[in-house]
């Protein structure tokens, strides 16, 4: 490699507990967050913004969610896009019931909100596991929605079903532009990322390994398993609620169950696992991917079609998109099941050795 | 009392059609263990293609021919594209690779054959019997008698399948232990791709049954939603579990929406299916007829 | 593979066509769903809108100045249709207006359409207090909101039945699906039902509602005088078909005009014969534009349907009632701020806020008795509220009434206090009509 990590050495317990422990990760880490919260802001365009950026962050917040739920604590969940929806109507409710309360309180008490029905849905797995576990919090992603269709108070008896977020205000100022909205879903993003890092790291996140591993032995030594996997079901769940909220504040702009349907669930599912089960890095990874690939598909048959003029016919086009992305899911799985994280973990390690062989 | 047994009736003759659909899953959970989210997709190939065929001339003998040859050979590429490279893989990998297959699918039969709605008619009339409607007063649709009546038989004829040939053995060894079924000599790719073929022939039947019901177009996918608490209830590998599982979602599901239904402002059917089978398993972990996991450290 | 013959002419003539300079193009960006469940319907209606506007070009475009537009899929999908929506806005000079055709969609890009400063309209859906221009600008529920659809459905009923106050002590059900769209007229039917004295039961239907005996078999206890399918989807077939096996009689079912196209009733087979259902527009191939798009598009190989069988469908000519709308909206515009130039989105919603189709233009347009006349105002975005009713013969949707309204004075005032809570709610200021030009 151009650089050595050898020869870093640590003298300090807190030092080597560190989360990155290299110079080199803290550098590429710092090199990240510059980019993104300095030259992002001032060079990128609305539509980078808007369309991309915020949408894959928010993402990443959920898939980061479901990550801590299926990756690390092994319990499979096909509800998530109910939960953001708990999250994004109960931070509306808070926001419009109690005056004056600050926006980040709001978005925290939807995900408390959002944690509390994950418990409650959490329960059946104590005693159901794999995949009938999947199908029963089918039954949370169908009930939720149902519910905030029929209950009117959680649409303030609004004739239409379908209201508009309130604008985002922080201490008197005004979140509306691109940029803002961005700035702010990215602080929001980063920080629950680094408790999410931190949790996985310490005590909890190792409970949560044991039992997905194998929970019978899990609970043979001493781990509790209905609080590790409620806690699990609740730390993801506040995830998701906080990700539905900003979902719906910063890039919706309208609170409606609709957006937050079966489909949604299972972009989020495709994000982890082709981003990489089991790690912070996957959720981002993965996010970036299923959130780019459908627009870069879009963008590629209007490429073909403007101006290599081969007038592909669009219902052509469409079905063309749909059936790559396909593909591409399956290619990925059979190429690399553990994922782009995975990839980068790799290629990483072949550059540790370059130009010798791996 | 008549109202009731009306409700009764026609869900349980609705869950049939599910248990149609869940079957396709049941066979291929069997035998590799994959939970093959693509049989709504399949579903809605089959009778894309039937109704396409149809559409260019072929008479109905002969188009049915031709699609049965379309779906095992589809069965036969899944197997060896899609479920060979991944073999040893978590589960969860499979189910994903099942969803992306089924948006390849899906985005195949229209290309294909277009988004047109297609109307699919298989001689049975969707209409009451007469003989049951006059006496008793209640409404029992002659469509819905023959499909329970093909559902039985497809049933019957799978149950000796497994039971009666060498064939259906091997696959029953190979459901149960794969590892033992190699060292026996069984060639575990062979059959994996017979059962493929096999669930491409049951994804046929329930296609042409739904089609005809609801219409052939791209909602047909949705099917498979229905088809899900099925497979909980009923145990994801048995057979008698998605026959029985079906009866008694589709029944509760319709009893349900009328009876429950009123006093919450209705829409219930989406989601109670899906908790009945939530509340069951707390009961039963694997399903009325599901098999056991015993697990050891 | 017929794409490919098209590819080749397409070809041939895109490079005749890209010599051609690209300032004096006016460009709307086209927000289509082509998969889906709903592709049916999507591919029919976009199909026509850019048939029609195929045609316009041939004809030298508006007053010289050619529309150019840009397909991008949505899925039916609110974060796409915003994606799309983000993605074209700024191409080709920037977009003139937009319609999304979905609902979701459309409450999406309802804030950004004003921050943009771009018209959106809402064809036939969406949210009927949009119809009060003062407080939605830059939103058109052009021709006729579902509030005033639903008036008339009432009107229809109430002609039936001699008279709308022999409506009284009749039994209707309303089965709708159930979601946003699904309730947005339930104000208007309980405001009649209270004023003409019918009983209104209100049965949901949950998408994708394949299965609907329990639904059907409500309704056969009930026994209603009529029954309103206010549904989007598969599940209008199968409630035919319910209704059938359970005998329930279709000449009593009358559904909205998204349940009342050819993909609609076809998968019923035999079951929906005699369904009635409303129409904001005609269909057919008998009209002078219609025979013009098939003799000059299709005729030059540039149709855009690939079945050629579905032109003149419902869908195909509601795409080209909305196409004939815009058009003459940005020849409006260019008739008071410049004809031959290009019209901005400002000037296109201010030819959308001027729109006067008459009956002697549409005559003109070779559309007479296509759609109704469509006369906007500041304070009307609808132009138009009027439905007519049809009925399904087994082969195709025969013409039962002329165009006609319900009552619409009682709509308007609902819009207006609508417009005027959602003002308050949102600390909009209305505009003041009688200021502007």
């Amino acid at each position: 490699m151009l650089y050595r990590e050898a020869g870093q050495f640590k003298s300090t317990y807190a030092a080597d507990s560190a989360i990155l422990p290299i110079r080199q990760d803290r550098i590429g880490l710092a090199l990240i967050l510059i980019v993104a919260f300095v030259v992002v802001p001032l060079t990128a365009s609305p539509y980078l913004f808007s369309a991309l950026l915020i949408p894959c962050l928010i993402l990443a917040l959920a898939a980061l969610g479901l990550n801590l739920l299926t990756g690390y604590a092994g319990q499979l969940s096909l509800g998530t896009a109910a939960f953001m929806a708990v999250g994004a109507f109960m931070s509306y409710n808070f926001i419009l019931r109690i005056p004056g309360i600050p926006l980040l309180l709001a978005f925290a008490g939807g995900g408390v909100t959002a944690a509390a029905v994950g418990i409650l849905f959490g329960l059946p797995s104590l005693r159901i596991r794999g995949f009938y576990l999947a199908v029963a919090t089918l039954a949370a992603q169908f009930f939720i929605l149902w519910c905030l269709t029929k209950v009117g108070w959680f649409t303030n008896y609004n004739p239409s079903g379908v209201i508009t977020a309130q604008p985002m205000v922080i201490l008197g100022y005004a979140f509306d532009t691109p940029q803002e909205k961005y700035l702010l879903v990215l602080s929001i993003v980063t920080v629950m990322a680094l408790a999410a890092k931190n949790m996985v790291r310490g005590n909890i996140g190792r409970q949560w390994m044991a039992i997905r591993d194998m929970d019978v032995a899990a609970e043979v030594i001493g781990i509790r398993p209905m609080r590790a996997k409620l806690l699990a079901f609740a730390v993801s769940s506040f995830y998701c609620g906080v990700a539905g909220a900003l979902f719906a504040y910063a890039y919706l702009g309208t609170v409606e169950p609709e957006a937050y349907n079966l489909d949604l669930s299972f972009r989020i599912l495709f994000m982890i696992i082709i981003g990489g089960v089991g790690t912070v890095l996957g959720a981002f990874l993965g996010s970036a991917f299923i959130v780019l690939l459908p627009i870069a598909l879009n963008i590629g048959v209007a490429f073909l079609d403007n101006t290599l003029h081969l007038n592909v016919p669009t219902s052509v086009g469409s079905n063309l998109e749909l059936m790559v992305f396909g593909g591409l899911i399956i290619f990925f799985l059979i190429v690399e099941p553990h994922g782009l994280a995975r990839i980068w973990q790799i290629t990483k390690e072949k550059l540790r050795l370059w130009p010798f062989p791996y | 009392m008549q109202f009731f047994f009306e409700v009764l009736i026609g869900g349980l003759l609705s869950g049939v059609m599910y248990s149609l659909v869940a079957l396709g899953f049941v066979l291929i959970y069997k035998a590799s263990g994959v939970f093959n989210f693509a049989q709504g997709s399949l579903v809605f190939f089959a009778a894309l293609t039937f109704v396409g065929l149809m559409e260019r001339g072929l008479p109905f003998g002969f188009a049915l021919l031709v699609t049965l040859l379309a779906m095992i050979l589809l069965g036969l590429l899944i197997e060896r594209f899609v479920l060979r490279p991944l073999v040893n893989q978590p589960q969860i990998s499979l189910f994903m690779a099942t969803i992306g297959l089924s948006f390849l699918i899906e985005g195949l039969a229209q290309l294909l054959w277009g988004a047109n709605v297609r109307g699919l008619d298989i001689g049975i009339q969707d209409e009451p019997l007469a003989w049951i409607a006059e006496p008793t007063g209640i409404n029992v649709s002659k469509f819905d008698l023959a499909a329970a009546g093909i559902a039985a038989v497809l049933v019957t004829m799978l149950a000796l399948f497994f039971s009666r040939t060498r064939i259906g053995r091997a696959l029953r060894a190979v459901a149960d232990d794969h590892q033992a079924a190699l060292a026996v000599g069984i060639p575990l790719q062979q059959i994996w791709a017979i059962v493929w073929a096999v669930a491409g022939f049951v994804a046929l039947v329930a296609g042409l049954l739904w089609g005809a019901r609801n219409g052939v177009q791209f909602a047909l996918t949705f099917v498979a939603l229905k088809a899900l608490p099925v497979l909980i209830l009923g145990g994801f590998d048995s057979i008698p579990g998605a026959i029985v599982g079906g009866l008694i979602i589709g029944a509760t599901e319709k009893l349900a929406e009328v009876y429950l239904g009123p006093f919450v402002g209705g829409g219930i059917e989406g989601w109670f299916p899906y908790v009945l089978a939530l509340v069951f398993l707390l009961v039963r972990p694997e399903g009325l007829f599901g098999e056991k996991i015993i697990r050891r450290i | 593979m017929k794409w490919f013959l098209q590819a080749l002419i397409g070809m041939l003539l895109a490079g005749v066509a890209s010599i051609a300079t690209a300032q004096n193009e006016q460009f709307i960006p086209v927000l289509s769903y082509r998969i889906g469940p709903y592709a049916a319907g999507g591919s029919g209606y976009f199909g026509g809108a850019i048939d029609y506007w195929t045609l316009v070009n041939l004809n030298g475009g508006i007053n010289g100045v050619k529309i150019v537009w840009e397909e991008c899929e949505t899925e039916y999908n609110a974060s796409r249709g915003v994606e799309c929506y983000e993605r074209l806005k700024t191409r080709h000079g920037g977009a003139s207006t937009v319609e999304p055709l979905s609902t979701g969609i459309a409450y999406g890009l309802f804030e950004r359409v004003a921050n943009d400063k771009i018209p959106m309209t809402t064809n036939g859906y969406g949210l009927a207090i949009a119809a009060d221009g003062r407080v939605f600008p830059w939103v058109f529920p052009l021709g006729t909101t579902y509030w005033d659809q639903a008036a008339a459905m009432i009107a229809y009923l109430g002609q039936k039945a001699g008279g709308e106050a022999n409506l009284k002590g009749k039994k209707i059900v309303f089965m709708y699906h159930d979601s946003a769209y699904g309730k947005e007229p339930i104000p208007v039917f309980d405001a009649l039902s209270a004023r003409d004295g019918f009983e209104l039961t209100k049965i949901p239907l949950t998408p994708p509602a394949t299965t609907q005996e329990s639904q059907w078999l409500q309704v056969r206890q009930l026994k209603p005088d009529y029954v309103i399918l206010w549904g989007y989807g598969v599940m209008n077939p199968v409630a035919l078909k319910t209704a059938a096996k359970l005998g329930y009689p279709r000449d009593h079912i009358l559904g909205v005009w998204w349940a009342a196209s050819e993909e609609d009733v076809i998968p019923a087979g035999d079951a929906a014969k005699g369904y009635v259902a409303a129409a904001f527009s005609a269909h057919g191939t008998n009209f002078p534009v219609m025979q013009e798009i098939v003799k000059k598009v299709y005729g030059g190989g540039k149709g855009n349907l690939e079945d050629k069988a579905r032109i003149g469908s419902i869908y195909h000519t509601r795409g080209i009632t909305y196409a004939i709308m815009i058009t003459e909206a940005i020849r409006q515009a260019q008739n008071h701020f410049g004809k031959g130039k290009v019209m901005s989105p400002e000037q296109v919603r201010w030819g959308l806020e001027h729109l006067d189709l008459s009956e002697a233009r549409l005559k003109e347009l070779g559309a007479s008795g296509l759609f109704p006349p469509v006369k906007t105002s500041c304070s009307d975005h609808e132009g138009s509220g009027m439905v007519k009713f049809e009925q399904w013969d087994g082969k195709e949707f025969k013409s039962l009434t002329p165009f006609m309204a319900g009552d619409r004075a009682l709509t308007k005032k609902m819009v207006e206090e609508g417009a005027a809570k959602y003002a308050g709610e949102k600390k909009i200021t209305p505009r003041d009509c009688s200021k502007e030009g």
